[in-house]
């Protein structure tokens, strides 16, 4: 893995804030559905404050190897670490690093059963013994950051799609994570809502966050990633900086991808 | 019919085929044409009724509700003699059906419960075994689970040979036999500190909460909750010297004496009902689980719930929703088909009142329309309580 991790894009892009703790390695990791081999040997270092994006066609194995890390998916063999702690099955081990890495979906899950506001209180009054004045203070700092304070009242049902899923980041960040994964967050969204959740999603990556995005949003790759991670069939197939991925790409198949997604 | 007339093709220039495929104009037409017909089904009836009885020379009403039943009933949870009224006859048969009812509906739900949640098992045993049940015992008529359990139990032994448990508990081919309990002096303050246990843990449960949602810090609630309902009547009774004496079931000659005594019936009855419904409460409450998506156990497992607080914060307040309205009718099946008790010669009211009772009175329209009655108003007590629960938990949307 030769990376330049200390080159990102001078000019519209982001401005890097990664450090050389290494916070999530995979090491073969080795995952099977049945006989289908959907992660073939995935070897993985992501450094404290990086922003990944992670592109590939549908099937290569992106989200599966994002749901490894928290652990959403079992992997079969290989070594998974999140911030030091070894993802097994050690249930104290896996509560330990679900509660330090943040997860937003693609159909953003929100409690439905839950106001706005309770669904972004329910983990710290219960996982973190937070009192519910402090947790509810948290909340609402949360929801003004994705710039929906005035909905804490209302319940997912009622809001539209991009309003759900900023109140999905907002309820991951008041778990106080230090590592964010997105799982295609913008991909069941309309197009006109898509940009309310990247800039939140921009805004996010300017704090330092550590982020694991998978997504086909390549502006947001442009001006947010470190690093692009290409996957195809269970394997990462490429991996450079966002610069040199999208104007130098080495494999074909990275290159058949690109010209597929960014022809229209 | 007034409206069809307002809007007749004379005053509103309409053409007659544009009224007729009128759906509002429709509509109104085959609401009056069913309104005439029930009235005219209701009134046929009535007169038909009312010229048979004259011509029989029998006469309607309940007088016949104060009159001697004369008639002995094989058991019964309260007082009754060969010398009291049919309408005694009527309570003691409608407290044997609620009080059978009342057993079945709660070991149908717990096990309902039960089953449902094993059924979902990720273990091979636990999953197979709640399936081999579900299968077995939903494709069977309930009428011969009951014949089944009631033919059953008399091949167990005579009473001389009764199976029994510590001298206490006796089961034989005449039914179940336990220790009666006889309150002594000073037992009311004992029933007294159970109610007060029950409140105090109540009021402990609500203080847990507020101080945790203020504070942050857990208290266990539940197991405080525990020793004071338990723990409160226990000291009491202690400290009252034991006001509870049980007049224990002893064999004399041929048959027990002494004790309660619990008829074969009841307990093949009572078997039966809870095996057979138990199968649609697992049913329901496997539905209702499933009917929440996975994606909820995945948010609420990556926000670092542990499992048992994801199904009781996330999981089950959603799957109730699904779950009550099944459970509704399931118990009202409950309390309707305690009635096949008739088949195995259980007291229950179909059996005390619509036949004993109409044979020997002849009054068959009221004490049909009295056991109506009976069971409707069950039934939409049941039904008004628990569509009163889901309306507090449905999801709100838009």
């Amino acid at each position: 893995m030769s990376i330049d991790t200390q080159l990102p894009d001078e000019t519209v892009h982001v401005a890097s804030a990664i450090s050389d703790e290494v916070v999530i390695e995979l090491a073969s990791v080795n995952k099977w559905y049945g006989e289908f081999h959907v992660l073939k040997d995935i070897n993985l270092a992501v450094n404290k404050g990086e922003r990944i994006v992670i592109c590939g066609p549908s099937g290569s194995g992106k989200s599966t190897m994002i749901r490894c890390i928290n652990r959403l998916e079992e992997h079969q063999a290989g070594d998974i670490i999140v911030n030091g702690t070894e993802m097994g099955t050690n249930i104290k081990n896996i509560d330990a690093i679900r509660r330090d890495v943040g997860m937003v979906f693609q159909q953003f899950n929100l409690f439905p059963h839950l106001s706005v506001l309770e669904n972004c209180t329910l983990a710290p009054i219960w996982v973190k013994n937070m009192p519910k004045a402090e947790a509810e203070k948290i909340a609402m700092e949360y929801l003004e950051r994705v710039k929906i304070p005035e909905q804490a009242g209302k319940y997912p049902g009622q809001l539209s799609g991009g309003q759900q899923q900023r109140v999905a980041i907002a309820r991951s960040l008041c778990m106080s994570p230090t590592i964010m994964l997105f799982d295609e967050p913008t991909s069941a969204l309309d197009p006109e809502m898509i940009s309310e959740v990247l800039d939140v999603m921009v805004g996010l990556a300017e704090t330092g966050m550590t982020m694991l995005v998978v997504t086909h949003e390549m502006g947001f790759a442009k001006r947010v990633a470190d690093r692009v991670i290409f996957m195809d069939q269970g394997e990462i197939v490429e991996q450079n900086t966002p610069d040199e991925f999208f104007t130098n790409p080495k494999s074909d198949r990275t290159k058949l991808f690109l010209s597929q997604i960014l022809a229209h | 019919m007034a409206v069809v007339d307002k809007a007749g093709p004379r005053k509103g220039g309409r053409s007659f085929t544009e009224i007729v495929n009128d759906e509002r104009y429709r509509s109104v037409f085959y609401q009056v044409i069913v309104a005439v017909a029930v009235i005219w089904a209701a009134n046929y009836l009535i007169t038909n009724t009312a010229e048979n009885l004259q011509a029989r020379g029998m006469s309607a009403g309940f007088e016949f509700l104060t009159s001697t039943a004369g008639f002995s009933i094989a058991w019964s949870i309260i007082d009754y003699e060969p010398g009291d009224t049919y309408f005694d006859v009527y309570l003691v048969g409608i407290a044997n059906t609620l009080i059978i009812s009342f057993f079945a509906i709660i070991a149908t739900t717990l096990l309902g419960f039960v089953v449902g949640v094993m059924r979902l098992s990720k273990n091979f045993i636990i999953c197979n075994l709640a399936s081999g049940y579900v299968e077995v015992m939903r494709n069977v008529p309930l009428l011969l689970h009951i014949l089944f359990w009631f033919t059953l139990s008399a091949a167990l032994p005579r009473p001389k040979n009764s199976l029994g448990l510590g001298d206490m508990f006796f089961l034989n081919n005449r039914g179940l036999y336990v220790p009666a309990p006889i309150p002594g002096e000073g037992f009311g303050v004992v029933v007294i500190m159970v109610l007060i246990g029950i409140a105090a843990a109540f009021g402990v449960t609500v203080w847990a909460t507020r101080r945790q949602m203020a504070t942050g810090q857990r208290f266990p609630a539940f197991w405080v909750g525990v020793g004071l309902v338990v723990g409160l009547p226990l000291l009491a009774f202690a400290a009252l010297g034991a006001p509870l004496t049980f007049d224990y079931p002893s064999l004399k000659g041929f048959n027990f004496t002494g004790g309660a005594d619990v008829p074969r019936a009841f307990c093949a009855l009572l078997f039966a009902l809870v095996l057979y419904h138990t199968v649609y409460m697992a049913e329901a409450v496997r539905a209702g689980i499933l009917s929440v998506s996975h994606g909820q156990t995945e948010a609420s497992y990556s926000l670092g719930l542990k499992p048992s607080w994801t199904l009781r914060l996330v999981v089950i307040p959603q799957a109730m929703r699904a779950v009550v309205p099944p459970m509704i009718s399931n118990w009202m099946n409950v309390v309707k088909n305690s009635s096949l008790a008739v088949a195995i010669g259980y007291p229950d009211l179909v059996a005390v009142f619509m036949q004993t009772s109409l044979n020997q009175s002849g009054h068959a329209i009221e004490i049909v329309g009295m056991v109506m009655l009976f069971y409707m108003t069950v039934s939409l007590t049941i039904s008004a309580a628990l569509n009163y629960y889901n309306k507090l938990v449905q999801i709100k949307e838009r």
